[in-house]
């Protein structure tokens, strides 16, 4: 609780100046009193309630898992698309765009990526993303609630992304939550696995995420491909 | 002539060393990396018990196979960073004994996870002479965007050597670096070693091991 309160503190005060972090604290995580305990809830909820859940959803017939994992991926297509154009990718986001098409009709609502055995890759973008590109800055390192690990630019892309979500469009509030519901349970169940490694490589699993997330969006940020720089420290 | 017999015996070796070395194509390093991860694959699909998480075929896979291709000294020194400079060469060669118990054993174990996915082989872009190359690499599953495992290489005197592996663009060697540099200043190099060897032994006990 003192970790919260400490932590909320922070967040006001970070509002107006970043320096809040401790001594010897990450550089880029002022806020980690706060966040720590925001990782410890997800830590226990995720244990407790949706990994087992996603244990029970990955007993579904491997073709139907897949099935569902193309269906969510082509509703996401179109806005990843714009998220291309507005990058300046426009070859990229016309792809997008065809991937939508060939899979809405042929594939059948999207249940099957013909687009990619036709050699339209399916690309990986957000407007996080598109920020970075345009030069904005990360901000501090958040951890949201139930979401995980992200940072005050992502955060804000994130409700973007929301706001053109077409799940969160459809008006029938049971048919919303269900497939809410469906994809977060999905996304978790395709992470089975990585978590035990997770949970056996790292040593202080909270470093070990924020470390994770700040390299892999920086991934993202150039398509799979970050400048490679040698290494200061290796020598 | 007992000149003679050591050197027939020497030359003998070296053939029996060269005819293992053939099952592996290590001249280019991108064709190594394929050779190695083909030939584990090839394992792995025919091996029910590590296909059912039996982690010390998987380990004893993984030694035999791999390990032989990976300079761990290189790694530690990378994962540890600029406090590297201030260890023993005692100290350097327990840590890097540590970190190789503790990615092996976490990664041996992911393998008994593989389930026939596919892996594409990127081009190599590098020059003849390049020391230091870039080998990528992507697993497709369906119903997924596919994952990018990307290879580190460096040319040393006996052939190429992975010192860093990265998935998804983040690599499981820096990864470590703030935790470790936290340990560092808390504890000395010492209280990084003891950290590595805490996590380690807990690893050992059953109650962690579960799938």
């Amino acid at each position: 609780m003192r970790a919260v309160s400490r932590g909320l503190a922070c967040l006001v005060l970070s509002l107006g100046l970043t320096a809040c972090a401790g001594p010897g604290g990450h550089p880029k995580d002022p806020l980690e009193p706060l966040n720590r305990a925001t990782f410890a809830f997800n830590d226990t909820a995720d244990k407790y309630v949706m990994r087992p859940v996603a244990q029970v959803y990955d007993y579904v017939p491997l073709p139907i898992k897949v099935g569902v994992g193309n269906f969510f991926g082509n509703i996401g297509d179109l806005w990843i698309g714009v998220n291309n154009v507005l990058q300046g990718k426009i070859t990229d986001g016309l792809s997008d765009g065809g991937r939508v098409l060939v899979n809405s009709t042929v594939g059948i609502f999207g249940l099957f990526d013909i687009a990619t055995e036709l050699g339209l890759e399916k690309h990986d973008e957000d407007l996080g993303q598109t920020l970075a590109t345009w030069g904005v800055g990360d901000g501090p390192y958040l951890v949201l609630p139930l979401l995980g690990p992200s940072n005050v630019r992502d955060t804000v892309g994130l409700i973007g992304d929301l706001t053109a979500d077409p799940v969160w469009q459809v008006e029938e509030v049971a048919t919303r939550n269900s497939l809410t519901g469906l994809r977060f349970v999905h996304r978790r169940a395709s992470l089975l696995g990585a978590d035990t490694t997770v949970e056996q490589a790292a040593l202080d699993k909270y470093g070990y995420m924020r470390s994770f997330y700040f390299q892999y969006r920086l991934n993202q940020i150039h398509d799979g491909q970050p400048p490679r720089v040698k290494d200061p420290d290796d020598e | 002539m007992n000149k003679i017999a050591s050197l027939l015996a020497a030359l003998a070796l070296s053939f029996g060393v060269q005819f293992n070395a053939l099952a592996v194509d290590a001249t280019a390093p991108d064709a190594l990396v394929k050779s190695v991860t083909d030939d584990v694959i090839t394992i792995v699909r025919q091996d029910k018990a590590i296909q059912s998480g039996d982690t010390r075929k998987a380990v004893e896979l993984v030694e035999t196979r791999v390990l032989p291709y990976f300079d761990f000294a290189h790694m530690t020194r990378l994962a540890v960073g600029k406090d590297w400079k201030q260890a023993t060469p005692e100290q350097k060669a327990v840590l890097t004994q540590e970190l190789k118990t503790l990615l092996v054993r976490t990664y041996s174990n992911a393998l008994t996870q593989y389930r026939n996915q596919q892996i594409d082989f990127k081009p190599l872009k590098a020059k003849p002479e390049d020391t230091d190359v870039l080998v990528r690499t992507e697993v497709r599953q369906p119903g997924a965007k596919a994952v990018q495992i990307d290879y580190n290489l460096e040319k040393l005197a006996d052939g190429w050597k992975v010192y860093d592996v990265l998935v998804a663009g983040v690599s499981l060697v820096t990864n470590y670096r703030d935790d470790f540099g936290k340990e560092v200043r808390a504890g000395g190099i010492d209280g990084l070693i003891k950290y590595l060897k805490d996590k380690n032994k807990q690893l050992d006990t059953p109650a962690t091991a579960k799938k």
